[in-house]
């Protein structure tokens, strides 16, 4: 890298401005000239038969121009929801699934009819005239009895609810690790269903232009390209004659990656009724719609040696798919590669089996799959130092894979590039006050006070690629990255990126990233995406902490050929040899003579004029795509300090430490930023968040924001973080991702820590989320 | 349609005069009785700042001010709002100057995805108008009506610190917001 001057500094947002003036354009923003609004008509039940739609009143009612349910759309959709095949090879059935339902419904909110109106008013109107008649049939609710031979199924064509069950390795490989065994513990963990509520619910405006046969999308999404391709292939228009464009998007938290139903449905209505048509979800829709997160639950063994020595893990993972396969879903399955955590086994076993039920699908939601495997072994890892009366902290730093160790091939065959977990757990152990906060709970049990100190020491697989990993696992699409950087003549700089920014601050990180690079202004960089028309041919969209580790490499690259081509042309100008020139500070100047020089400016707009050397064409610009040769591995230690009130049974967060390395930093204030939120969302999940359905009927009765509990800033505590630095060896800049990381790690301190404070009572385990009602029952023996 | 349809249909057309002064301008809209402010706000009005996040009124992503008082503006009618003088966000910054709370929301990395940005800025105008300098647990208690999903409310609270120490110091701005009361 160039000169840092921006790289590492705290650079305020650029997206800022108007974001806080209220200038911001999310999809609720945007109209277009005559457009027409839609409400669909969704199933009050999980599971039924549509007998009959009667829509006559419906088509009356004032402003309505148009009612249509799934047979309308047969001519005008195509194909299935699109579902990566994944890790799943053994055995896989994945139901078919047409945005509309005509003949059955098989989740609570999946659409059965759409009405079109001029007004939003209108539509919701027309909506609540259509008349459906179901026949109610048995709802698939709970896990275990779904996988129960003759009980009712989701669909006809899974005769056992199973959409995939796949064993990573055997029991075998762990026999021997059981059989040296002092200790064994064995615990179900389950991992609470949640809703990935981002603040801005979905959306999408579609016009399709009749006589041009072009569609243009704008829509709340974190991966334009992938809706582009997805939707133009349904529709059977070629992807070049179809524009998506997601402009600010208010969060996203992997709810916005796959396609919807709804973002087949508006595009395909506009051209069906020759005019733009929109939609705005509601959060009621959103809650019982967008895919969920999690909804699983574990079988865990753990075989370990009376010194602490870890030996062998076992680990079953039943996952809750839902009615259909997200297009996503089976990458939860990463948990069980993920299983081991930041310590040495000799063996782990692993299967995962997905089962179909009468839910929402659940796909990925920040983590996935990640936070439920750090999860389970710090879990685990707590039970065996508890059996064994060991400190959480002394059998961690037994167990740890060791800085010397690295690259270290884990039990599943993936290379952890990196680590130095020793070092972000001594960080975060004094940042903690670890030793007082001991003595503080021994004073505070005497007083009949239960605090508890939880610690996760969490890595992390992330940045996705590499092409080899990922081809096979999204059907032949490589998760690798493009960019592209422009120069005009004037000497500004654009620079696209295949990724999406929906609160990241990309337009700050990468314009710091490309400034620093090129020497030049911070201001002389545009940064832009999130517009299938600009830029490059495909880009691969923002989850999976990728962006920077893999995005930001590939600006890294373009602006790389920028330099080299302007090398070329500023020895030309300096009548040099190219080898002679180099370029520093913005400036192209010959070795040893720093006043024989051209500026960058100079530079670009000679690049457009006559004088170039033989052979080279006018312009300044370069396309890279970024195949990243390995995953990149982040990792740290979070503490939690958690007080659980005798009388209420209300846990309270009284602290929280998060030491975290991601890294080289770019920007200081958003690798923070991240942190936090993430550490929120996973608070959220241990202490109170939880989608709640009737286990008999399928109703959901957690669809809106008064019953399904996103936490404030009464229930989040303040964090105090820091770093370490281990640079990744996998890429150039030396990053790796921090998007998820609060998230993958804080579900484990949070809930070590009520154990912890709860371990005098007996409790050894508590399942999520840890409510005052979950906590007080368990307190007074009722059990919950 | 049902008889009792068509009453409601005949109620739902009536529309209904609502005078306003929004952000210092005086607007003149007749509208639906069960048009919300909100909708009023982003829909006639075209200020499109106010956001809207939960149909419920949990979120505050919609709160602006009304006669200086913070209000969720999905929880009133738009002619509710007759002869009221509001204050939405696109309200606040003043001859290409950001207000104190703005600027600090910029400065302490208040906000990501920015959805909920305009509402928090409203509920942080009112809750320092009735408390000048509350301590970090009176903003947080302060700020419960508003949701954020992005930023765990750590630069959030940072943020009304900061923008409280500004307003201390700088001198009084034009925003007209309610001290005292409740």
């Amino acid at each position: 890298m160039a000169v840092s001057q921006l790289v590492g500094a705290k650079i305020h947002r650029r997206e800022d401005p108007r974001l806080i003036t209220g200038h911001g354009h999310y999809i609720d923003d945007f109209t277009r000239q005559g457009a027409a609004y839609v409400a669909f008509v969704r199933s009050p039940h999980a599971h039924a038969r549509i007998k009959s739609i009667d829509i006559t009143d419906a088509s009356k009612a004032p402003g309505v121009a148009g009612v249509y349910t799934a047979r309308d759309f047969k001519g005008q959709l195509a194909g299935t929801h699109p579902a990566a095949p994944a890790f799943v090879a053994e055995k896989k059935y994945i139901p078919e699934r047409f945005p509309i339902a005509e003949k059955e419904v098989c989740y609570q909110g999946e659409i059965v009819a759409a009405v079109l109106a001029d007004t939003k008013g209108q539509a919701a109107d027309g909506a609540n005239l259509i008349q459906v008649d179901y026949e109610e049939l048995p709802a698939v609710m709970d896990l275990e009895k779904a996988l129960k031979d003759g009980g009712p199924k989701v669909h006809d064509g899974a005769a056992d609810n199973v959409s995939w069950d796949l064993t990573f390795t055997g029991p075998d490989v762990t026999d021997a690790a059981f059989k040296e065994a002092d200790v064994v513990v064995k615990q179900r963990i389950l991992q609470n269903r949640l809703a990935p509520v981002p603040m801005e619910p979905r959306g999408v405006l579609a016009e399709y232009e009749t006589y041009d046969k072009k569609l243009t999308i704008w829509m709340s999404s974190q991966s334009p390209h992938f809706i582009r391709l997805f939707v133009s292939g349904a529709m059977g228009l070629k992807e070049s004659q179809v524009r998506v464009i997601s402009p600010d998007v208010g969060g996203g938290f992997g709810s916005k990656i796959s396609p919807y139903p709804e973002d087949y449905l508006v595009p395909a209505l506009s051209r069906l009724a020759e005019r733009p048509v929109k939609w705005i979800e509601t959060r009621t829709e959103s809650i019982q719609n967008a895919t969920h997160g999690r909804g699983q639950y574990y079988d865990v063994e753990v075989a370990a040696k009376t010194d602490g020595t870890l030996l062998g893990l076992r680990v079953t993972q039943f996952l809750d798919v839902g009615a259909y396969c997200g297009t996503f879903s089976a990458f939860q399955a990463c948990a069980c590669l993920m299983a081991g955590g930041a310590y040495k086994w000799k063996g782990i076993s692993a299967r995962t089996i997905g089962i179909l039920t009468n839910r929402v699908p659940t796909d990925p939601y920040r983590g996935a799959g990640r936070p439920e495997a750090t999860h389970l072994v710090e879990r685990m890892v707590d039970l065996v130092a508890g059996e064994l009366k060991m400190d959480p902290v002394e059998i961690r730093r037994k167990n740890f894979i060791q800085p010397q160790d690295f690259p270290f091939t884990q039990n599943f065959g993936l290379v952890v590039d990196s680590g130095d977990y020793e070092k972000a757990l001594d960080v975060a152990v004094k940042l903690a006050g670890y030793d007082d906060l001991r003595k503080k709970q021994a004073d505070l049990r005497k007083q009949g006070k239960y605090l508890g100190i939880g610690l996760s020491t969490w890595i992390e697989l992330c940045g996705f690629g590499p092409s080899a990993a990922t081809a096979p696992a999204t059907g032949g699409i490589a998760l690798v990255e493009s960019a592209q950087v422009r120069v005009t003549p004037t000497g500004s700089v654009i620079v696209y990126t295949g990724t999406h920014s929906h609160g990241q601050g990309h337009e700050t990180t990468f314009s710091q990233l490309a400034a620093d690079q090129l020497g030049v202004p911070y201001e002389s960089i545009e940064l832009r995406h999130g517009d299938t028309s600009e830029g490059t041919a495909f880009g691969y969209g923002t989850y999976g902490s990728r962006s920077l580790a893999v995005g930001g490499v590939a600006i890294s690259k373009a602006v790389g050929k920028v330099i080299d081509k302007g090398k070329k042309l500023a020895a030309h100008m300096l009548e040099a040899a190219e080898e002679d020139v180099v370029y520093e500070h913005g400036s192209f100047h010959v070795k040893g003579s720093p006043d024989k020089a051209k500026a960058f400016g100079e530079v670009a707009f000679a690049s457009y004029g006559m004088s170039l050397p033989e052979g080279m064409e006018q312009g300044l610009e370069a396309v890279a795509y970024f195949d990243p040769p390995n995953l990149v591995w982040p990792f740290g230690t979070h503490i939690a300090v958690v007080e659980v009130d005798a009388e209420t049974g209300s846990a309270k967060l009284e602290k929280y430490i998060a030491v975290d390395d991601c890294g080289n930093i770019i920007n200081p204030m958003i690798v923070d930023g991240q942190i936090h939120g993430g550490i929120a969302q996973a608070i959220g999940q241990a202490l109170y968040e939880e989608v709640v359905y009737d286990e008999d009927t399928g109703q959901l009765k957690t669809g809106t924001m008064i019953d399904y509990m996103v936490p404030s800033a009464g229930e989040i505590p303040p964090m105090s973080l820091d770093h370490t630095v281990t640079p990744s060896p996998t890429n150039d800049l030396g990053v790796k991702g921090i998007g998820e990381a609060g998230t993958i790690a804080a579900s484990a301190a949070v809930i070590n820590a009520i154990c912890d404070a709860l371990s005098p009572l007996g409790i050894k385990h508590v399942d999520m989320p840890a409510t005052p009602d979950r906590l007080w029952h368990m307190m007074k023996g009722t059990s919950k | 349609m049902a008889p009792a349809e068509r009453r409601l249909e005949g109620i739902r057309s009536m529309k209904h005069k609502v005078a306003t002064t929004v952000n210092g301008r005086r607007h003149e809209h007749e509208v639906e009785p069960r048009l919300l402010l909100v909708h009023h706000l982003r829909d006639n009005l075209g200020l499109t700042g106010t956001h809207i996040g939960c149909d419920t009124s949990q979120c505050g992503a919609c709160t602006i001010l009304v006669d200086g008082k913070a209000v969720k503006s999905c929880t009133m009618f738009a002619v509710q709002a007759e002869g009221k003088s509001l204050t939405t966000i696109e309200g606040m910054a003043k001859d290409g100057e950001l207000h104190p709370i703005q600027q600090a929301f910029w400065d302490e990395h208040g906000l990501q995805c920015g959805y909920c940005t305009p509402g928090f800025i409203m509920a942080a105008a009112y809750l320092l108008a009735q408390n000048p300098n509350p301590t970090e647990d009176e903003i947080r208690k302060g700020l419960e009506g508003n949701l954020c999903r992005c930023t765990g409310y750590v630069n959030i609270v940072k943020a009304v610190q900061t923008a409280a120490k500004t307003m201390s110091t700088a001198p009084a701005r034009k925003t007209t917001v309610a001290a005292g009361g409740n």
